[in-house]
């Protein structure tokens, strides 16, 4: 403490004092640290060096563990960088590395500080240095600074070689220019002998690997050696990370790791280097059966560990595997299944994953069951988690796993009811998409809309407030396959809706319409009803010829429909009390039908259009005038808006209903009423089927001349300027002036509007008319798949109680595991109805990364050589270079490599067509090196003379590019293609 | 890049030491560091020591009143890091004696240098007790 002002150093408080303050002002702690901050702000501004410290040691200590801001000390932390003492520096760079960034303004200001301090003598004024840049790395400092770091990348001292090491990573990603100049020598040193600047590279070139691994593999052979000798695990940890980069890019690569690996698995004892090598068996090395074998042993000796961490990683490699070697997780489903009900979250959700990954069309039902009934009983969190993974899993690619529809839309309705369900919107929007892409199982979509709607108790979960809209959308959709559309019509209408938000009664409301004009179309077209049906063409088989005998049929068939007796039963007095009105011989016809009803679902579509009565119709008008009514003055605009629709329909068409007295079937003369126009129009208006929409068909909508979309709106002010009355100001300013000037201007505006708008949507219009695009028609494009197998065969016991699922599903699995015989079939599946290949599948366009492509352009360029400058002037050259080479990357950049990888000069087409053959030349030419001591293979050595000869040959033609390469010359591997493993 | 990040937070949830290797705003920072806690500090000691939160995996090994927690991405080896975190707490553990959460308070300055010679710019450098502790024991004097 040298001559720190009398004043200063009395009253200044240390960072210690501050610490023991704000352990003393727990609770004020904000007014303790705002008060010690005005301190502080008084403190940096001292030209005494050792209050500014402490000073800027407080602030930083402040910044990085409360957070407050402390941009006023960047400036002071820069001018104490300059100290020559070297704890100010300390303190200097370390408020640096805590608060800066590469965008922070005054970083300018610190580059020559920087300089002098990486050319300092005192070893750790570098590393300080160093340190400091590897966190703040800008494009300038980078650009500056490389020439220091490269020297140091080769200094004598391993505490600054490592860290120059880590630090060019930095740098390389702020300026890829740096990559020409310091790569050899960051090369040079994987082969040092220090083992941390071993890591050090190593790790750097894990990084670099994992970005683009292409470019590395003319190294593959420094790593193979570091592979096969360090005994440092971190070292091979890295060095397993770079290969299961590698691996996939070069067979030949991967096959002589394999035994390496194994050797390390066989002879480590630590687990992380274990896993490490698991995970690249498994990652890169999937082909390689033997291999494969050994890891999944391995993988079980995690698994049946008692260390949940073991357990974790072990599933998750698991789930790595499953892809192409199934048969792992067979061996292994009977812990799969277990972990499904661990204790730790975490692993449950990995088990979850997997049991997902190993569905099959075969078992996707039986796993559901299973799931669900896991759901039933888990916590709300991994109950979702359930439900989500089983709704992606089903309608993973437009639903190609789901065979029966029909099931899964009753599942979808199971979902609903279980307590902790928050995926309604996603069961909404599948409900709703299954609707329009699959036509065959929209009655039984109906039906499940109905049992959900009828429920009042679901209407007050909010969770399911969209799956009951997709519910009643469906049902007014689909309405004509209901068995009974006056009791949807109750169940729209009941008076818990009240609990739905508003945009979800609206959808209610119309639905509640689509099934009302439904209900009044076919008892004023009664006649024609089984006629239409038949015409109306729904695929449904069954028209009027077969309803006739079913009609005639004695009530005791109803028996055998036992199974839906409950809702059978609910219809039958539900008829009665409608039906007692009309006719006695209607009565007991209508009520057999409805009783058949629950079978053939068909059938029923066409039956129960005979079942309205005059006295049906005017109740059910009445029900939905009283249930509508209030609503009619409803603040919602959406619901007042639906229920006057609804309401104005039923004031149209009911004085006529009420004063036709009604006759017995046959003898209508309603054709001839308003009414029953008015109803054959909007039934017209319904009648249209709605079928799912391509995403890009907006996309693929030409733009029609003269319509300008980007056009800038804020030059209407000036082109209505001339129009509007003097009082010109924004619209938003007064109501009256708006009213005033809005005349003249939305006339002006119309006339300029008017003609480009009405013309293209005419030319739109056309232009659908003859391409028929954007509407598709449901046949647009359909699996044409009518020999699935069903979903589940009944050989399974289907009783699956809700206990014991853990063995249950341990047995199926096993059953299902196994390829089936794909026999009887006793349902085909349903045609889904899809849409162009980009349907779903959005192509994230362009790569975000260039810096990467520019880095391994970088690399690829002084792994092979082209560069012309000489690797130790760099400092004066490459600035002059860099704008020259950089269009040259780009370049070579957009070429595709060619299948090996190795051969990278892209520029030269000529080059690059002869590049297989080339490649593997140069690898078998360079094998006779003695590198490694596995290559003394019987035969190796023939061919390798033989492939040199060849290899010659090659030589006079490559001559122009060799020659070149042998002027650099700097180290034996780097021009040509250093393969010596391949 | 490796390591993203490294945080010692107490039992209460507060963060005693915090260092980044990329550069986040102060806010983000602490949203991160209000979820990580929160999720990892209502886990028991049977549940693993990997928890996956947004794009990060968080690692994280609880000494006495202390968590330690290390922010990693995909590429890094969960179980390295783990061995990772035990010896920053026995090189604490031989430079201060007998660690604990108060040393870290008061002497945050050391605990920051001894990761920068462990870790730079998110890669592991230096795992050898004795050359982190040389340095920083020169440094001392100097």
């Amino acid at each position: 403490m040298t001559g720190p002002s009398l004043m200063d150093s009395l009253f200044q408080r240390t960072l210690e004092d501050l610490i023991k303050g704000l352990r003393l002002h727990l609770v004020h702690e904000s007014t303790f640290i705002s008060k010690s901050l005005d301190e502080i702000r008084r403190e940096v501004r001292s030209p005494d060096l050792d209050t500014k410290a402490a000073a800027v040691q407080k602030v930083t200590y402040l910044r990085s563990l409360h957070g407050v801001d402390d941009s006023f000390a960047a400036f002071p932390a820069v001018e104490l960088a300059a100290s020559p003492r070297f704890r100010h520096k300390q303190i200097a760079y370390l408020a640096a590395s805590v608060s800066f960034h590469s965008a922070t303004a005054v970083l300018l200001l610190l580059t020559n500080q920087l300089r002098k301090d990486l050319n300092s003598s005192n070893e750790f004024e570098v590393s300080l240095a160093l340190q400091c840049l590897s966190v703040v790395c800008n494009l300038d400092l980078a650009r500056d600074l490389t020439p220091e770091i490269f020297t140091l990348l080769s200094s004598s001292k391993q505490l600054i070689r490592k860290k120059a090491i880590a630090t060019i990573l930095r740098v390389f990603g702020e300026y890829p220019d740096a990559v020409r100049v310091c790569f050899k020598r960051l090369v040079e040193n994987v082969e040092s002998s220090d083992p941390q600047t071993v890591s050090a590279v190593v790790s750097v070139f894990c990084e670099l690997a994992s970005r683009e691994p292409n470019s590395y593999l003319p190294l593959a052979p420094e790593f193979y050696r570091v592979l096969v000798d360090s005994r440092n695990n971190w070292v091979l940890i890295k060095v397993l990370k770079i290969f299961a980069n590698l691996a996939p890019l070069e067979p030949r690569l991967a096959k002589r790791i394999i035994e390496p690996i194994g050797e390390h698995m066989r002879r480590t004892g630590a687990k992380s280097l274990m896993f490490e090598c698991i995970r690249t068996i498994v990652t890169s090395l999937s082909d390689y059966d033997s291999a494969v074998r050994l890891a999944v042993a391995k993988v079980q000796e995690f698994l049946v560990d008692d260390d949940p961490n073991l357990k974790y990683l072990g599933l998750q490699a698991l789930s790595i595997v499953v892809p192409k070697h199934s048969w792992a997780v067979v061996e292994n489903k009977e812990f799969v299944i277990k972990s499904l009900s661990d204790t730790d979250p975490n692993i449950k959700l990995e088990a979850l994953r997997l049991v997902m990954a190993m569905v099959s069309e075969d078992d996707l039902s039986e796993i559901c069951r299973v799931l669900l009934n896991y759901a039933l009983k888990s916590d709300p969190e991994f109950c979702n988690e359930i439900l989500g993974s089983v709704l992606a899993t089903c309608s993973r690619n437009v639903y190609e796993i789901i065979i029966d529809f029909d099931w899964y839309v009753s599942v979808l309705g199971e979902m609903t009811r279980i307590p902790h369900c928050q995926k309604g919107e996603e069961i909404e929007s599948q409900l709703i998409d299954i609707g329009m892409r699959v036509k065959d199982v929209r009655p039984e979509l109906v039906h499940v809309g109905r049992d959900l709607l009828i429920d009042p108790a679901l209407l007050g979960n909010p969770f399911l407030h969209r799956v009951l809209s997709a519910a009643a959308w469906v049902s007014g959709e689909y309405v004509k396959f209901s068995k009974n559309p006056i009791e949807l019509m109750e169940a729209l209408l009941q008076p818990r809706t009240g609990l739905l938000p508003s945009s979800i009664r609206a959808v209610y409301i119309q639905s509640a319409f689509k099934v009302l004009t439904f209900c009044l179309h076919s008892y004023l077209f009664a006649k024609e009803a089984v006629a239409s049906s038949s015409s109306c063409a729904y695929d449904l088989e069954s028209g009027a010829s077969d309803s006739i005998p079913e009609k005639g049929c004695p009530e005791g068939s109803n028996l055998a429909t036992s199974e839906a007796l409950a809702s059978s039963e609910q219809n039958e007095d539900f008829n009665r009390s409608f039906l007692c009105q009309s006719v006695e011989d209607n009565c007991t016809e209508n009520d057999g039908d409805t009783l058949v009803a629950p079978g053939p679902s068909s059938s029923s579509a066409s039956l129960n259009k005979l079942q309205f009565t005059r006295g049906s119709i005017i109740n059910l008008l009445d029900l939905i005038k009283t249930a509508l009514g209030p609503l009619a003055g409803s603040h919602e605009v959406e619901v007042q808006e639906r229920a006057w629709n609804v309401l104005g329909l039923i004031k149209l068409v009911e004085q006529e209903i009420q004063d036709t007295p009604m006759q017995n079937e046959g003898k209508f003369v309603m054709e001839e009423l308003k009414a029953s126009e008015i109803m054959k129009l909007m039934h017209d208006a319904f009648f249209g089927e709605l079928g799912p929409v391509s995403k890009s068909a907006q996309e693929r909508v030409p733009i029609p001349d003269g319509l300008m979309l980007k056009e800038n709106l804020n030059d209407l002010e000036t082109v209505c300027g001339d129009v509007q009355l003097p009082s010109t100001c924004s619209f938003s300013l007064g109501k009256p002036h708006f009213e005033e000037s809005s005349g003249s201007l939305f006339d002006f505006q119309k006339k300029e509007e008017l003609e480009p708008s009405s013309e293209s949507t005419s030319m739109l219009a056309e232009h659908r008319k003859r391409h028929g695009l954007y509407y598709l028609p449901s046949e647009i494009k359909e699996t044409t798949s009518s020999d699935y197998p069903p979903a589940n065969e009944s050989k399974l016991a289907i009783s699956v109680s809700v206990s014991d699922d853990v063995d249950y599903l341990v047995k199926l699995t096993e059953q299902s595991l196994v390829p089936k015989k794909k026999s009887n079939q006793t349902k085909p599946r349903p045609i889904v109805v899809k849409l162009d290949e980009r349907d779903g599948v959005r192509i994230a366009a362009n790569k975000p990364e260039s810096k990467n492509d520019l880095i391994s352009g970088a690399v690829r360029e002084v792994l092979l050589g082209n560069e012309g400058i000489p690797t130790s002037s760099q400092g004066k050259h490459f600035d002059k270079l860099s704008s020259k080479t950089r269009g040259k990357e780009k370049i070579a950049i957009v070429q595709p490599l060619g299948s090996t990888g190795l051969l990278a000069n892209a520029g030269n087409s000529e080059l690059a067509n002869s590049s297989p053959r080339r490649s593997k030349h140069v690898s078998h030419g360079k094998e006779k090196k003695p590198r490694s001591p596995r290559n003394n293979a019987e035969g190796c050595e023939e061919r390798s003379y033989r492939d040199k000869k060849k290899g010659d040959h090659r030589h006079v033609k490559n001559k122009a590019r060799q020659s070149a390469d042998g002027g650099v010359n700097v180290v034996a591997q780097t021009p040509v293609i250093p393969d010596f493993l391949l | 890049m490796g390591i993203r990040f490294i945080l010692m937070v107490n039992k209460q949830g507060q963060t005693r030491l915090a260092q980044y290797y990329e550069y986040l705003t102060i806010e983000e920072r602490r949203a991160l560091e209000g979820e990580i806690v929160r999720k990892c500090l209502t886990r028991t000691e049977q549940q693993c020591s990997f928890v996956e939160h947004r794009k990060y995996k968080i690692v994280y090994r609880r000494y006495a009143s202390l968590f330690f927690m290390v922010g990693i991405d995909n590429e890094e080896n969960e179980l390295a890091i783990l061995e990772f975190i035990h010896l920053v707490v026995e090189t604490m553990d031989r430079h201060f004696g007998n660690v604990c959460e108060l040393d870290i308070m008061f002497h945050l300055e050391k605990a920051h240098f001894m990761l920068e010679e462990m870790v730079m710019n998110g890669c592991i450098v230096e795992t050898s007790k004795s050359s982190i502790l040389t340095p920083i024991q020169l440094m001392d004097r100097a």
